[in-house]
């Protein structure tokens, strides 16, 4: 692991111009459930414009539930949300329409689909949402495709590309509809630290060129201190802090440096327990493995 | 490790699990069907109309692409059921009204029997696969994100398509069973394929097309809405796939089954 100050004086060096704080995401007291389990307890935040903000946290913490409702794609307990101002309990269809063309996403196995060319694939929004001309597609499908450094490779299937390439190509499709919002689900996770790094670079290209609000979710460290203008640290499916990369680092907080330094929890298994929970006698939240 | 037995309490509780299983996919499958009708009748109204090439391409893989199996076996069995009428007949000295039987049992039960059956292994099997795989790779999320509804991109061209090929597929099957019976009636007891034809003609009404192309519309609904709901009810990786789509074949081909016979009691009666 590379040395965080290093990165975060790295960063400075291309640190964009504050917008107004205008949020893109707001989230107050979220809670939601699978069965009987609560996995987010009363999550409170928000994504402010042109910003990208990192969701970190152990496995189990809840980062990847909480990104699937910021996306709008579970139904949460209790809690509101509002995306893009509007509030997604009361939206009417038409409007959830609207928002859902305004945001983007980039699944950590790029989700591509694989019945269609890469060319296909990042068409598809255009397709489906616009009235263009196929010719006038094929040419905005090939410009996103120069962003995410791609050009040339729209012809061939996702089966073709390498896992580099899937994340760069679901990169092109999620902003080819020129975005408010991009989701990205742990874009570096599973790549080598070289393309990992230039997966970084175009993060912050994206939000500093087309002015994108960037939400990712990683437990990559490297990559947080190099892309975040805040992170947030969620445990257990609970919000530890929000704040930026110095105040992250600067922390008190025992679990957050247990997580920063990556060390374990020293929670002592009763054997009793780890059974019963095998079995379903006692709720998952109770013997953590 | 040894094997706990099971007391009484574990069999309720699993029978409970079953028929509450059974009603939430029933649940499902109408939902997904009231689901479809809605994208089909206001998609335009929506801003998401469904797309006629998907329709196209989905009736090519589900229709066209069935044709030499479906000609195979269709005419397999009309040969089959004419060696059967002529062996049975001649006991009572009949055999030249054989055309008779294989009328009736071609369009009426074989053809509309054997083309759901062909279908539900070919293309039920491969909508579920088709939606799992998609499911656990995160494309259906992907398309939800992305302001595209799954059912009406996904479900609907499939559901359309199997509406319009199933009942062709059958009424070519209905013809090549018929054709490929009368070549061996004319080999074997001399009746010409001209006598056959317009025996078979005289034979049949209107009713018994309709009995057999009204099954093939219900096989066809059943076969999609059983792929899909299995097919988005996997969970977990390729093997998830793999049972979810040999579950959707068992299922389809037994609704297939009991809804033939349910339809027969109740149209013949």
């Amino acid at each position: 692991m590379r040395n965080p100050a290093e990165i975060i004086e790295q960063r400075k060096l291309r640190q964009r111009p504050k917008s107004g704080p205008s949020n893109v995401i707001e989230v107050e007291d979220l809670v939601t459930h699978y069965g009987d389990r609560m996995i987010l307890k009363g999550i409170s935040m928000e994504v402010r414009e042109n910003e990208i903000m990192v969701i970190m946290g152990g496995s189990g913490s809840g980062k990847s539930t909480l990104l699937r409702h910021l996306m709008a794609l579970e139904h949460k307990t209790s809690g509101t949300m509002r995306i893009l101002g509007k509030d997604i309990d009361t939206v009417s269809r038409k409007d959830f329409l609207d928002i859902r063309k305004k945001l983007g996403v980039a699944f950590q196995g790029g989700a591509l689909f694989s019945s269609m060319t890469v060319g296909e694939n990042i068409m598809l929004p255009l397709y489906e949402h616009t009235k263009l001309d196929q010719k006038t597609m094929e040419i905005m499908a090939r410009l996103k495709l120069q962003v995410v450094e791609l050009a040339g490779f729209e012809d061939l299937m996702p089966s073709e590309l390498s896992g580099g390439m899937i994340k760069r190509a679901a990169f092109a499709r999620a902003i080819v509809m020129d975005p408010k919002v991009l989701f990205c689900d742990e874009p570096s996770a599973g790549l080598d630290p070289v393309v990992a790094s230039a997966l970084d670079d175009l993060i912050l290209d994206m939000r500093d060129a087309m002015g994108m609000s960037i939400v990712v979710v990683t437990h990559e460290l490297d990559s947080a201190y190099k892309i975040a203008d805040r992170i947030t640290i969620l445990d257990r499916g609970e919000i530890l802090m929000i704040g930026t990369v110095d105040e992250v680092l600067a922390s008190k907080s025992e679990r957050v440096q247990a997580l920063l330094n990556r060390t374990p929890e020293d929670d002592t298994l009763d054997p009793d327990e780890y059974l019963s929970h095998l079995v379903g006698e006692t709720s998952p939240g109770t013997a953590r493995l | 490790m040894a094997q706990r037995k099971l007391t009484a309490h574990d069999r309720i509780e699993s029978v409970g699990k079953a028929t509450v299983g059974f009603v939430e996919a029933m649940g499902n499958g109408g939902a997904l069907i009231g689901e479809s009708v809605f994208w089909l009748l206001f998609g335009v109204r929506e801003r998401q109309p469904v797309r006629l090439s998907a329709v196209v391409q989905q009736m090519m893989e589900i229709g066209v692409n069935a044709i030499p199996i479906i000609f195979m076996l269709t005419g397999t069995i009309g040969v089959t059921l004419a060696i059967q009428g002529i062996h049975t007949l001649r006991i009572f000295g009949a055999e030249t009204q054989v055309t008779v039987g294989i009328a009736f049992s071609m369009v009426r039960e074989f053809a509309p029997l054997i083309t759901g059956i062909l279908v539900a292994g070919r293309s039920g099997s491969a909508l579920a696969a088709r939606i799992g795989t998609m499911k656990i790779n995160q494309e259906i999320d992907a398309l939800k994100v992305m302001g595209i509804n799954p059912t009406r991109f996904l479900v609907v061209p499939a559901l359309l398509a199997m509406l319009v090929m199933v009942p062709a597929l059958t009424l070519f099957g209905m013809f090549v069973g018929l054709t490929a019976a009368g070549f061996y009636v004319n080999a074997d007891i001399g009746i010409s394929l001209a006598g056959y034809a317009a025996d078979t003609i005289d034979i049949l009404s209107v009713d018994d097309l309709g009995h057999g192309m009204g099954k093939s519309c219900i096989f066809a609904v059943l076969i999609a809405v059983i792929g899909v709901v299995n097919g988005a009810g996997v969970q977990g990786g390729a093997e998830g796939v793999g049972k979810a789509t040999t579950r959707s074949v068992v299922q389809a081909i037994s609704a297939i089954i009991v809804t033939d016979m349910l339809f027969a009691f109740v149209a013949t009666r």
